[in-house]
Formats: structure tokens, sequence, C-alpha cells
């Protein structure tokens, strides 16, 4: 690694550590933003590296929070009761209950989140193109459904999460803290994940499926794990996001596909798909833009959102990175040559894809 | 000498059109034969039978005397049975050196070795093979930026470094500058004979092929037609008449 590539991660992990002290009235909408990150990389797995543009990722983001939720409630009450009760449920538990419940939540939530995938992967990885964009768009609204049929998790009425045992500032540090560790995970794990054969067997099932099946690709094997690594991020982040916002109900919170739903896809756009950065600054920017507009625009957000992605679409399809890599291919090692049997050297380059 | 691909009487057809009909040929072990035929005789479908592309409607595929038939065309590929295109396939939006490594056999590959970074030695036969095709100072660009007939070097060196028994190729000399072409004879051959590539050739080029094979068989209209050495099937007049007749 480059020492100014270094001096990025240093700064980008400690500005991570002190934003909620420098900005503690933003604890909130930073946290989301992580998770925004999160969104961006994980969405482009699939969509960028692989070439399966799934608009049903969020289905995991609800599902790992369903999860969290029942394993949660589970660990002190009767989960039909309590939901039923609609937060009016006398519970008694300690810190170290909820804490419990909690860390067995988010672990459950990520594993559930794989094993939908996996299922899940099997239906639609038959389909191609706009397909398999129309199906995994049509399993994120189903799920939407059915647990809006579904009283014992509540229903359409939703859940009150466990109350957080500590004061409010505690609690959105608490909470802001888990998202920051998990998008920074994330980073890292899909920057090690690209440089190994998987990065360039999912590149190949982008360029040409045909062809690395005629290679003797294990195609299905790769496709499945690409979606259940994304699932298993966003399974964690939905059980952690679920505990963040207290309330979950199934269209808003948990399964909200034409917001975040989306905005996954718009992001990773916007900052160039394919590319390990690209999600990061797409993702970055578009917060910001879309909470300046909320501020300062507000009843025109949605225009200036929706604006950002037509430009987006139109005349910059292949996103910020994307345009920077066409302008100066130089910079991103695609002219410059590595020593014969040099491994990093492709690796790097990969990694600046 | 061993048949490592047996053809025995297949017949494939799309709607009303007989691409193939009743075909049976041998690919013995070691050797280059050589496949030819007027356009649309059926050579690239009886590839596409051989690999698994699609289902034939009758007939038996053997491979190394196991009925492969009903394989899938990875499992098929993953026994060492591999196929170039017609029309190229290479992975376009990677480089030469990520096109081929991502070639490697994936015979034996488990679970753990996707998330394995490549060795040293894969980096080295990446080299060594590029240098064979002499693509190699294109290697740091974007396949999808090569000439077609670079395209065609890539792809050939791909399957070399995939490392198989038999390599069936789809006209390896089309689109390549006839000046390249007797250089790419020569690696033709030495793949066989050094690297003990067993070669089922499709080709157009006449001169190529009474060059490359041992054995041809020639098609038309999806039926076997003749076959036997360069020289016999130079001089069958049924060959002859069905190049002529289709011009
Ligand atoms: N997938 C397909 N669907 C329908 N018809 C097909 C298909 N593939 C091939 N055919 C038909 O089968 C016949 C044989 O085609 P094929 O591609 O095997 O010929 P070929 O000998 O390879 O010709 P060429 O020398 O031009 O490559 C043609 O009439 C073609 O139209
Ligand atoms: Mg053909």
């Amino acid at each position: 690694m480059k020492p100014s590539v270094i001096a990025l991660y240093v700064v980008i992990v400690i500005a991570g550590i002190t934003a909620p002290l420098v900005f503690p009235n933003y604890t909130f909408q930073i946290a989301v933003l992580w998770m925004m990150i999160l969104f961006a990389l994980t969405w482009d797995i699939m969509g960028g590296q692989m070439g399966y543009n799934s608009l049903g990722n969020i289905f995991f983001f609800g599902a790992g929070m369903y999860i969290s939720a029942v394993v949660q409630i589970a660990q002190f009450a009767p989960v039909g009761e309590y939901t039923s009760a609609f937060g009016a449920y006398q519970v008694e538990f300690t810190d170290a209950q909820y804490y419990t419940g909690l860390g067995l939540g988010i672990v459950a939530a990520g594993i559930g989140a794989i094993f939908c995938a996996v299922i899940l992967g099997a239906c639609v990885f038959g389909l191609r193109g706009p397909y398999f964009a129309i199906g995994t768009l049509g399993l994120a609204l189903a799920a939407a459904e059915l647990i809006g049929g579904w009283e014992w998790v509540g229903g359409g009425g939703g859940i009150s999460m466990p109350v957080f045992p500590g004061g409010p500032d505690l609690r959105s540090r608490f909470f802001y803290y888990i998202v920051f560790v998990l998008a920074i995970t994330t980073f890292g794990f899909l920057r090690w994940l690209y440089t190994t054969r998987f990065g360039l067997a999912i590149n190949a099932i982008r360029d040409n499926e045909s062809k690395a099946e005629a290679m003797g690709l294990h195609t299905k094997r790769y496709k499945t794990a690409a979606w259940s690594i994304a699932a298993f991020f966003l399974g964690m982040v939905g059980a952690v996001f679920g505990n963040m916002v207290g309330f979950i109900e199934p269209l808003e919170v948990a399964f909200p596909t034409v917001t975040f739903g989306i905005f996954m896809v718009a992001m990773s756009l916007l900052g160039g798909k394919g590319t390990l950065w690209g999600p990061v600054l797409g993702a970055t920017l578009f917060h910001v833009i879309k909470e300046l507009t909320w501020i300062y625009l507000l009843g025109w957000q949605w225009v200036a959102l929706g604006a950002i992605i037509v430009i987006n679409v139109v005349f910059f399809q292949q996103g910020i990175l994307g345009w920077a890599m066409d302008r100066w291919p130089e910079k991103f090692g695609i002219v410059v040559e590595p020593s014969p049997g040099e491994g990093r050297a492709v690796g790097a380059q990969e990694a600046a894809q | 000498m061993r048949t490592l691909i047996d053809v025995r009487n297949v017949s494939k057809t799309f709607g009303g059109v007989v691409a193939n009909h009743d075909i049976s040929l041998k690919v013995p072990e070691g050797e280059i034969t050589g496949l030819i035929g007027p356009n649309g005789s059926g050579k690239t479908t009886l590839f596409n039978c051989i690999v698994g592309n699609h289902p034939i409607d009758s007939g038996s595929i053997v491979f190394q005397d196991r009925e492969i038939t009903t394989f899938t065309v990875q499992k098929i590929a993953r026994l060492g049975l591999l196929r170039t295109f017609q029309q190229t396939h290479i992975y376009g939006n990677m480089n030469c050196i990520q096109n081929m490594l991502i070639s490697v056999p994936h015979r034996t590959e488990g679970y753990s070795d996707m998330f394995r970074p490549y060795r040293r030695e894969a980096y080295e036969r990446v080299d060594e093979l590029l240098e064979f095709v002499g693509l190699y100072s294109k290697r740091k660009l974007q396949a999808g930026d090569l000439s077609f007939g670079q395209q065609k070097l890539l792809e050939f060196a791909m399957a070399l470094m995939n490392g198989p028994k038999v390599l069936l190729l789809d006209e390896p000399t089309a689109g390549i500058n006839p000046t390249l072409i007797n250089g790419l004879i020569d690696r033709l051959k030495r793949a066989n004979q050094e690297l003990g590539i067993t070669l089922f050739v499709i080709e157009h080029n006449m001169r190529v092929i009474m060059n490359l094979a041992e054995h041809i068989y020639c098609l038309a209209h999806g039926e076997l037609l003749a076959q036997g050495s360069p020289n016999e099937i130079q001089n069958d007049q049924r060959v002859i008449d069905a190049y002529l007749g289709a011009h």
C-alpha cells in the first residue's frame, strides 16, 4: 500500500471515530451515512462486479431486522404475546440480557440472511438482465406483503423493539459505532475479496457468463457466494438499524424498496459501479446532497434527487470513478506495467478498479 | 491409438432445420483432427453438441470411455474437454492477465480455493503463454480493446491456460492476418506436440487444415460426407463438389 493510501484510511477511520463527538446532533444522520456506504458496497458486489442488477437487496436488510427482533424478544418474552400488545407488554430484563439479545440478534440476522440468499438464489439465478432485476424486486415487495400479514411478528402494525438500557446520548453513540464498524468491516472484507480468485471470477461472469461456463468455472457457486456475502452484511446492518430506530414495520422501515432499495443502486451508479471506491464516493455524495436538499429545498427534495439520478444515468453512465478512469487510465494502473510475476501490482490494480 | 472423443449417431435439429444428422466420428488421442464443410453444414452445431451446449435429439457422445451426453457445459469443461468460439468470447472489461488468470483449471477447485490469491506460478504461466501467442506487450490492455485477431489469440492462450486434454477450435485462423497464419499453425502444432493436447479443428482455410490435420472429416448439409487423410480428402470428388456447389 502506498503511504498516501494508508494516510487516507487513517483519516477516514479517525473521522469516523470522532464524528459523533464533534457533531453530537448529527449522530443519527452520520450513522445512516455509514449504512448507505454499506448499502452501496454490498449492492455493487452483484450489480457492479458481477453484472447482476438486483433491485431486491433491501430484502436482506428487512429480513435481518425481523430475524434480530424475534431473537431479541424471545430472550425474555413469548414473541406472539409481545407483538400483539403493541409495545404495552411489560418486560423485565437486565442490561446483560439486553446486550446478549442484541448480539445474538445481529449474528442470527447475518446468518439468516445468508440462508435466504442461498435459497432465493437457487430460484432467481436462472434469470438474466431485466428479468433478474424485476424478479428480485418482486421478492422484496412480496416480503413486505407477507410480513404485513403475519400477526406473530406484529403484521402491518410493526414491533416496538426492546428499549435500550441507557440515556439517549449513549444510545445513539452505541448504535453509531456498531454501524461504523460494520461499514468499515464490509469495506475491508471486500477490498481483500476482490484481490482473490473470487474477484476475477465474478468479473468474468459479468463480462461473459457463457464463456465462464465453457471454461468450467463454478458459476453457480460464485453467484451464490456473492449474494450471500451481500446478504450477510445487509442482514446485520438491518438488525442494528431496527434497534437504532426503535420501532420496526414492514413498509417504511424494514423493506423500503423505493427509498433505500433504489438508493443503493443509484449511489453505486453515481460513484462508479464495479469499483471498490465508487460506491463509497457515490454513497457519501448522495447522502450529503440528500440531507442538504431535505434542509434547504424542502418540498423539492425528491425532484432534486431524481434529477441527480437522471443526470447520472444519461450523461455519466460510468459514474464518477469510471469517468476518471477513462480520463486518466494511467492513474489507475491500466497502462503502468507490473513486473512479470508480481502479484501485488495486479492486486492493487484490481482494488483500484 | 486410443479414441478420446467418440461421437455416435448424433442428430440435432432446430425447428425444421436438420443441423446434424446421424453423425459418427472419432477423435484419437494425441492427434490433430480436422472438420471441414461449407457454411451452414453443421460444424459449429456439432461442437455445441459435444460440449453440452444444447441437448441432442439422438445419439451419444463418449469422452475417455465415459458417456457425457447429458452433462452440463461446465462439467464437461472440467473433465478437460474445452472449446473456443467462432465469434470470440473473452472477458472484455478485464485485462489480458486477468483473462488468463481466471482461466486456470477448475477441475479440483474446492470452496476455499475460491477465496485464494493467485500463486506466483500462475502469473509466470500467464506470462509464458501470452509470450507464446505474441500478446505479452498487450497484457495490460483491456481485452475488449484488442482487435478481433488478437482476441482469437487470447482465447487460444486462455484455453491453453486451462490445461485441457482436448481442445475444440472453431476456425482458429479466421480473422488472423495471413502473414501470421504460418506462425499460428506452428503454435497449434507445438500445443499438440509439446503440451500433448489433442486438437479437433474446424477450418475453412484448406491450406491450413491440410497442413495441420492428420485425419479430416467433411460435413455437408448436416451429414458426414467423407473422411480420410488430407490427401484423400483433397482428391475426393464429393468434397470438391460440395465446396463448388456451395459457392
Ligand atoms: N441455435 C440455433 N438455432 C437455430 N438454428 C441454428 C442454431 N444453430 C445453428 N442453426 C442452424 O443450423 C445450421 C448449421 O449451422 P452451423 O453454425 O453449425 O454451421 P457451420 O458449419 O458452423 O457454418 P459456418 O461455416 O458458417 O460457421 C444452419 O442452418 C443454422 O442456421
Ligand atoms: Mg460455424
